[in-house]
């Protein structure tokens, strides 16, 4: 199965922040493609009696009281972060 | 070439909840960094949102509340991106179905002056949706520090059709939707914490013409008067540019307040391409027709509604509505004195003129077509020690003649440092009217009218405003302390009979 022509690898690659060599486009370019062309496949289904729907499950309206209870620690909420200072995540100059 | 600005407001308003939208973490301003996390905020694996039936009710309330439509089923989307401020790496969101759609925000544009009421427009709204705010990003130097308190904050995009023309129309908008925000108890609207930012998107084109222009989007406008004075300054700028024979390009600008200029942050060359889709781990939500109406049943008379009813029903003029109705609390006192005192117009000015001096000039700037709406601090009522009681007591020993005005503005100032009532200042300061010996009184009239043949022939013929020049003696007699109603009544007693 070829790659589809609506398929755009550089511009999914850029907006995934993914740096991908020639031949990972290559490869990537016709897996994306063999999904799309599946897509294409279930959309000649006759689906015009069916309701449409967000959720797979037939559930609605699931949530909770507004009850605020006690968070992390911020030494826990940072344990995972890279670099640290000031009790903020350090992140490389950004903006936008 | 006279060319006219269109102009779209899209308002962000943190909703008022205890606990963040997708977890129960307490959601807050002003903690330590980073000390209203949880699992959830941060994104850790393995964690599921569950939805906050609070900010549900919250957005469901203001849709009510500007007349929008309420979706009876809407959906959560996922918007991708990646930007240090959302751990997911994408925003929990609602794309093609908001929960609310249509509404409008009723404005005020200035009158003619200060105290004529100006024009009123509906500006219509696109949509209101609700989705989770992002942490805050701190810039430095050379790096970037993040905290993910503000992560997770229930947040309710507005946008508005691109349907206002000027800069005084943008004010308006925005300072009767931070009052709805605020009377519907749905966020306090602080724009210094954050809980109301706005970006405008603005267009020019030629007078006649139906098409849009290109549209630059104005951010970081952090004040409702720098929302004002950012577009007036935009429009200018795209004049200037179009004149010269430039070109307007699509483009993002950040609008500096204090310098009143603005600048290029990035060209918008092609949209963001978000690839939302429905968020898996949320189930819809369905709005029943009982659910709306228990939330109708706690939505509040709005501003202007409440300005048309005190000027129809209390007889008010203008100006003090356009300072009483903007603050819920001060109306609602108002009110109270207005009934107490059976005097609302006495009572209104009481609280407009001297209360609000009182409490420090920090009455000034509630209402909307004032230029410094936002620093205006609220009166402190809850703590005044004047209670609406005070005021229309204070009302009824002035119209009674017990209490003159000069005498009654100084028993207002010392009920504002006591809470005593008036009747017990005026007695201990012994400012009321002198409470005079009628046989003492009517001697005084009786001389003063021997003294006048003068006027006495003038009002015998018929001339009433003559009684005046009987008083002047006899207030003299009575050391000024007299009380005016009692003399008025005593002269014409007297010169009725006599």
């Amino acid at each position: 199965m070829s790659s589809s022509p609506d398929l755009n690898i550089d511009h999914i690659a850029k907006l995934a922040r993914l740096a991908l060599t020639p031949e990972e486009k290559a490869k990537f370019a016709q897996q994306l493609g063999d999904v799309l062309h599946h897509i294409e496949q279930l959309k000649k289904v006759d689906v015009s009696h069916v309701e449409p729907t967000a959720h797979a499950a037939p559930v609605f309206n699931v949530w909770a009281d507004d009850v605020a209870r006690p968070g992390l620690p911020v030494e826990r909420a940072l344990q995972n972060a890279p670099t640290q200072r000031e009790h903020m995540v350090v992140v490389p100059k950004v903006v936008e | 070439m006279n060319y006219e600005a269109v102009i779209g407001l899209e308002v962000h308003v943190q909703v008022k909840t205890r606990s963040k939208i997708f977890t129960r973490v307490a959601a807050g301003y002003g903690h330590e960094p980073n000390t209203l996390t949880d699992p959830v905020v941060l994104a850790l694996p393995g964690t599921l949102p569950v939805m906050n039936k609070a900010a549900l009710d919250a957005i469901i309330k203001a849709g009510l509340l500007l007349g929008c439509d309420i979706a009876p089923v809407c959906k959560w989307d996922r918007k991708n991106y990646f930007y240090p401020d959302s751990p997911k790496n994408y925003q929990i969101s609602q794309y093609d179905q908001p929960i609310c759609l249509g509404g409008a925000v009723e404005i005020e544009l200035p009158g003619s002056a200060r105290n004529v009421m100006g024009e009123h427009k509906k500006i219509p709204l696109t949509r209101i949706h609700l989705e989770e705010d992002v942490g805050k990003l701190n810039h430095g130097t050379s790096d970037s520090l993040v905290d993910y308190n503000r992560a997770g904050t229930p947040l309710m995009e507005i946008v508005s059709d691109p349907a206002m023309h000027t800069a005084d129309e943008a004010y308006a908008y925005l300072t009767s939707l931070r009052a709805t925000m605020i009377y519907g108890g749905i966020s306090d609207c602080d724009m210094e914490k954050g809980q109301l930012r706005c970006d405008a998107n603005i267009s020019i084109r030629p007078v006649g013409e139906t098409k849009l222009g290109v549209k630059v989007e104005l951010k970081n406008l952090n004040s409702i008067s720098f929302v004002r004075d950012g577009i007036a300054h935009e429009i200018k700028r795209q004049i200037a540019v179009l004149e010269r024979g430039g070109i307007i390009v699509q483009e993002t600008r950040d609008y500096d307040g204090m310098t009143g200029t603005s600048q290029s942050l990035r060209s918008k060359e092609m949209a963001h391409d978000y690839r939302y889709f429905p968020d898996p781990d949320l189930m819809p939500v369905k709005v029943d027709d009982a659910w709306k109406q228990r939330l109708a049943a706690e939505c509040p008379e709005l501003p202007f509604d409440k300005q048309r009813r005190f000027i129809a029903d209390y007889q008010l003029p203008y100006t003090l509505t356009s300072v009483l109705v903007w603050d819920r609390a001060l109306a609602d006192y108002f009110e109270e004195a207005a009934k107490l005192s059976g005097k609302p117009q006495a009572a209104g000015n009481w609280i407009v003129n001297d209360l609000l001096r009182e409490l420090g000039n920090v009455g000034r700037g509630l209402s909307p077509t004032s230029s410094d709406a936002v620093s205006g601090v609220k009166p402190d009522l809850q703590t005044c020690r004047i209670r609406p009681a005070h005021i229309a007591a204070l009302v009824k020993l002035v119209d009674s003649g017990a209490v003159l005005t000069n005498a009654a503005k100084e028993i207002f100032v010392e009920m504002f440092a006591t809470g005593e009532t008036p009747e017990v200042i005026a007695d201990r300061k012994g400012l009321k009217a002198a409470p005079t010996d009628s046989n003492e009184l009517e001697q005084w009239c009786r001389d003063s009218i021997a003294a006048n043949a003068k006027a006495l022939a003038e009002f015998k013929a018929g001339k009433d405003s003559a009684i005046n020049a009987f008083k002047g003696p006899v207030m003299k007699a009575a050391k000024g302390k007299a009380n005016p109603k009692l003399v008025d009544e005593t002269l014409r007693r007297l010169l009725a009979t006599g």
